[in-house]
């Protein structure tokens, strides 16, 4: 069968599946079976169809499971979110369309990606940028003591989201060129292998610019993911662990001069080390969230309490999680359908991590090879620091669930990354002529 | 660079490993304690939502019942006020639960058990729970607590149903209002209020020395070993020495050998602990199982609020064949053993019910919102204490102390009561712990007063017992 008709096979059980969480929730709320979540699963399915003929149209050879499994994930994350609200979940469902247009859109017009190699600096700038954009006055926007969204007019979005991919390719495309040079133009000093600083310098910049970000936005969350992802991209250039260990070093060594130095941070930490402590669940901004997250997933135990069961608003109306949409739908997710579920979801996530690897590995270029690997690096980063985040693996931080969160930006440029990658697929796995 | 690409591979695994293995943390292995902490109030709010089932005593009065709040919450209200407040006790948010609604809550919430009915609880979490009928008689309950209190002192009573175990009546005086109990504020004043303690149930919480009750226990043990027939004869010396102790006769009074049954009616301390004596430790110690002692009593009613009845030193249960126990003083009720009055009520029923000691339980049945009888409790065996014989022997002894012995007081018209009375002397100046304890065919009673100065249970207990007696249609 070819990589096409594969894709387009894999299609129907995520809409099945999206059709059957509809099904149940309808059950739950109005304890009768519609014909709703049948127009719902169609509606689903025919939208993922069009952006299945985009890709057979354009990208013939690209990997087939990607898209089906990222279906999976935006339809489960649809259904959770209707669960939770459902004016959410039907804005949710526009920027799911909003998101396949772009991803179209990425397919069709950047048939030739590596043109992106050439204006790295431009890429980096805007990187940056977009990152620098919360804290500007007028447009930033502060939730929970971290700068994360901008807001112009009505439209309000987290630029972190798409900043993650234009780093992204700026490291691939700068790792590509200084790869060989950071290797050969090492020195062994008492046994420690020190890359040339000429070289080094530019990722001594990227170090700082996580620590800025580290302060500037304080979110040690996103601070974490790229940082992450610079640290694997250069491993992968490198087949350097002592680059890697020493990157960490000086990560940790920032990380702890400013959790002992800014208070945000010092906070979180506390929270992570002692949620229960009821100084710190009483405070605003304290450890109520993650208490609230590890009760929430208690109540789910082995098979969960099923869909619509969780308990999300006091009787008074208030929640008793804090953002469930965002932030702990995992624990919504570990809460409804217990540990089994959360199981499932993981391994969805790690098969997409599994299929991006594979990308890489049977990209032909370079560039290419390191774009995919950081592009996968930092989904899958992103993936940990959340859920690690709400299961209090590490400080809980504000970033999102890919595909299954509410939000935008998240969805979007999520849609953005994945069409980078389907288009590297493409290339990597197109027959010699 | 492909090999560190799989190395990066093999790292994502390993986290998102750590992922699942914290997942199964929360999910599973500290679920529990997650569960029961402190600040976790999911299960409160939860519950909540749910209107609990009516609580019903077994001649149909409302017990308890859930009231619609706006916000689509419950609260519970109690028509009965204090009248039964110990037997079901109370359900609240913000204090917690006790009594019946603590150990029926599974059933009062709706939660199901059973594998046949787990279907349902996946298609949804019930929102109604089931009906709970007790075996709790009203007009008896009403007796008791109104008996009780016209004696002017704190005690507890408790009567069971002879064949089924059921608690027919469960008093502890004084009581609480458990409408109004949800304001912490009130509770925690009721709970500070040691002089008078309301919130303690006397019946299943407290043990009293039973004094001359025990006898029975004593005399069961002696019968049914073999060692001993009602008409064996032992000296009835008032002062005989007992463990390296002189013991005396209530009032002082000497009897030369008599046999057990007149020792009984008459209630001769010197015979009984010498009876006790020589059958010994280790005799009385396994009887005293037989009957329930050292043994939380199974009854549907929370482990918290009840105590194994036994001997206790320092509030610890030490057995009867510890050097530090005096056999033949517990064998008439004293020597530092406590009883509650639901045990001695158990052995009342016991005896009554041919030696077959049954469970005592509060709930009768529980009934959906359907209708549906959902569970039913049977009588069910807790163990054959002593023979058939032995039970009939003792019936005939006790009857005698009815009769023309302690316990006149308790005597009936057309029935005839089996019973037994109790003094335990809490010091030489006349303070007592009046006990009385009885049996019909149909109903066991069991009750106890506190701190009664010059009091003997056969003046001060055996009328409340009959009061509650006649309430019940004896």
């Amino acid at each position: 069968m070819s990589a096409r008709n594969r894709e387009l096979l894999a299609l129907v059980p995520a809409s099945l599946l999206l059709t059957a969480g509809f099904a149940a929730i309808f059950v739950q709320q109005s304890a009768e079976l519609s014909d709703v979540s049948l127009t719902y699963g169609a509606a689903f399915l025919g939208l993922c169809l069009c952006v299945h003929f985009v890709i057979r149209a354009t990208l013939p050879h690209a990997d087939p499971y990607l898209f089906p499994l990222v279906a999976v994930l935006a339809c489960f994350g649809l259904v959770v979110i209707y669960r939770i609200d459902e004016t959410l979940a039907r804005e949710q469902a526009q920027w799911f369309v909003v998101g396949l247009v772009l991803f179209a859109a990425t397919i069709v017009f950047l048939r030739d990606f590596r043109v992106l190699e050439r204006y790295r600096y431009t890429v980096a700038a805007g990187g940056l940028l977009l990152l620098a954009l919360p804290r500007l006055p007028g447009i930033g926007q502060q939730v929970n003591g971290a700068y994360l969204g901008v807001g112009i007019g009505p439209i309000s979005f987290q630029p972190a989201e798409f900043g993650k991919i234009a780093i992204v390719i700026f490291l691939a495309a700068y790792l590509r060129d200084t790869r060989q040079v950071l290797v050969q133009g090492s020195r062994r000093i008492a046994g420690v292998t020190i890359p040339p600083l000429k070289h080094f310098g530019p990722l001594l910049v990227v170090w700082g610019g996580a620590m800025v970000m580290l302060v500037f936005i304080r979110d040690l969350g996103s601070s974490l993911m790229f940082f992450g992802g610079f640290l694997a991209l250069l491993y992968v250039a490198t087949n350097r662990l002592s680059f890697v260990v020493m990157g960490l070093g000086l990560f940790g060594l920032g990380a702890w001069f400013f959790a002992n130095t800014v208070g945000h941070i010092q906070n979180r930490i506390d929270t992570w080390r002692d949620p229960f402590d009821p100084a710190l669940y009483g405070k605003p901004g304290g450890s109520y969230q993650i208490a609230q997250s590890l009760f929430a997933q208690a109540d789910g135990g082995l098979f969960g309490t099923g869909f619509g069961q969780a308990l999300i608003t006091q009787p008074n109306g208030s929640p008793i999680l804090p953002a469930p949409q965002t932030d702990l739908i995992y624990a919504v997710i570990t809460n409804e359908l217990g540990l089994a579920g959360a199981c499932g979801l993981l391994l969805v996530y790690l098969m997409v991590v599994e299929r991006g690897f594979k990308i890489a590995m049977l990209a032909r270029d370079s560039f290419s090879k390191l774009l995919a690997a950081g592009l996968t690096a930092v989904f899958a980063l992103q993936v940990f620091v959340i859920v690690g985040g709400v299961t209090k693996v590490i400080p809980l931080t504000g970033v999102t669930l890919p595909f299954v969160s509410y939000g935008g930006s998240s969805i979007v440029a999520n849609f953005v990354l994945l069409a980078l990658l389907l288009l590297i697929s493409d290339q990597a796995r197109r027959p010699v002529r | 660079m492909n090999a560190p690409v799989l190395r990066l591979y093999v790292l994502v695994i390993v986290l998102f490993g750590l992922l699942v293995a914290f997942t199964s943390r929360w999910t599973v292995f500290e679920a529990e304690a997650l569960r029961d902490n402190a600040l976790n109030r999911r299960e409160l709010l939860q519950e909540q939502k749910i209107r609990r089932g009516t609580i019903r005593s077994a001649d149909g009065q409302v017990l308890a019942r859930s009231i619609r709040r706006p916000g689509d919450i419950f609260t519970r209200r109690y028509p009965t006020d204090d009248l039964f407040a110990h037997a079901i006790g109370y359900a609240y948010t913000t204090i917690g639960r006790a009594g019946l609604e603590r150990s029926r809550n599974d059933e009062l919430t709706g939660r199901r058990t059973e594998l046949v009915t787990a279907l349902e609880s996946i298609l949804g979490r019930s929102d109604e729970g089931d009906d709970v009928r007790t075996t709790l008689n009203s007009k008896a309950q009403q007796a008791a607590v109104g008996a009780l209190r016209a004696s002017g002192h704190k005690g507890a009573l408790v009567a069971l149903d002879v064949k089924t175990g059921g608690v027919l009546a469960m008093a502890s005086d004084p009581s609480y209002d458990p409408n109004g109990l949800g304001d912490p504020a009130t509770f925690a004043r009721l709970n500070r209020d040691e002089a008078n303690a309301p919130l303690v149930n006397r019946a299943t919480q407290n043990g009293y020395p039973p004094g001359s009750t025990m006898k029975v226990v004593t005399a069961a043990a002696a019968l049914d070993t073999g060692r001993y027939r009602p008409d064996s004869r032992v000296s009835g010396e008032n002062g005989k020495v007992i463990s390296g102790v002189p013991l005396n006769n209530f009032g002082g009074e000497s009897f030369g050998d008599i046999d057990l049954t007149f020792a009984l009616t008459n209630s001769v301390n010197t015979v009984w602990a010498e009876v006790g004596e020589k059958l010994g430790g280790s005799t009385m110690q396994r009887y005293m199982e037989r009957f329930g002692f050292y043994a939380e009593p199974p009854m549907d009613y929370p482990d918290q609020q009840m105590t194994a009845s036994g001997v206790r030193k320092q509030g610890k249960l030490v057995p009867m064949t510890s050097d530090q126990v005096d056999v033949g003083r517990v064998a008439i009720g004293q020597g530092d053993l406590f009883a509650t009055p639901l045990q001695m009520a158990s052995v009342a029923q016991t005896i009554g019910n041919g030696g077959v000691r049954l469970k005592p339980h509060i709930m009768a049945k529980a009934v959906d919102p359907d209708g549906r009888t959902v569970e039913e409790v049977k009588p069910e065996e807790a163990q054959q204490v002593i023979s058939r014989q032995t039970a009939r022997d003792l019936t005939l002894m006790m009857k005698q102390v009815v009769r023309e012995g302690t316990g006149t007081a308790a005597a009936l018209e057309g029935v005839e009561v089996a019973g037994k009375t109790g003094t335990a002397e809490l010091n030489n100046s006349g303070l007592n712990q009046p006990w009385f304890m009885c049996f019909t065919p149909d109903v066991a009673v069991a009750i106890t007063l506190e701190r009664f100065q010059g009091g003997t249970g056969g003046v001060t207990a055996a009328p409340i017992a009959k009061t509650v007696l006649q309430a019940l249609g004896q």
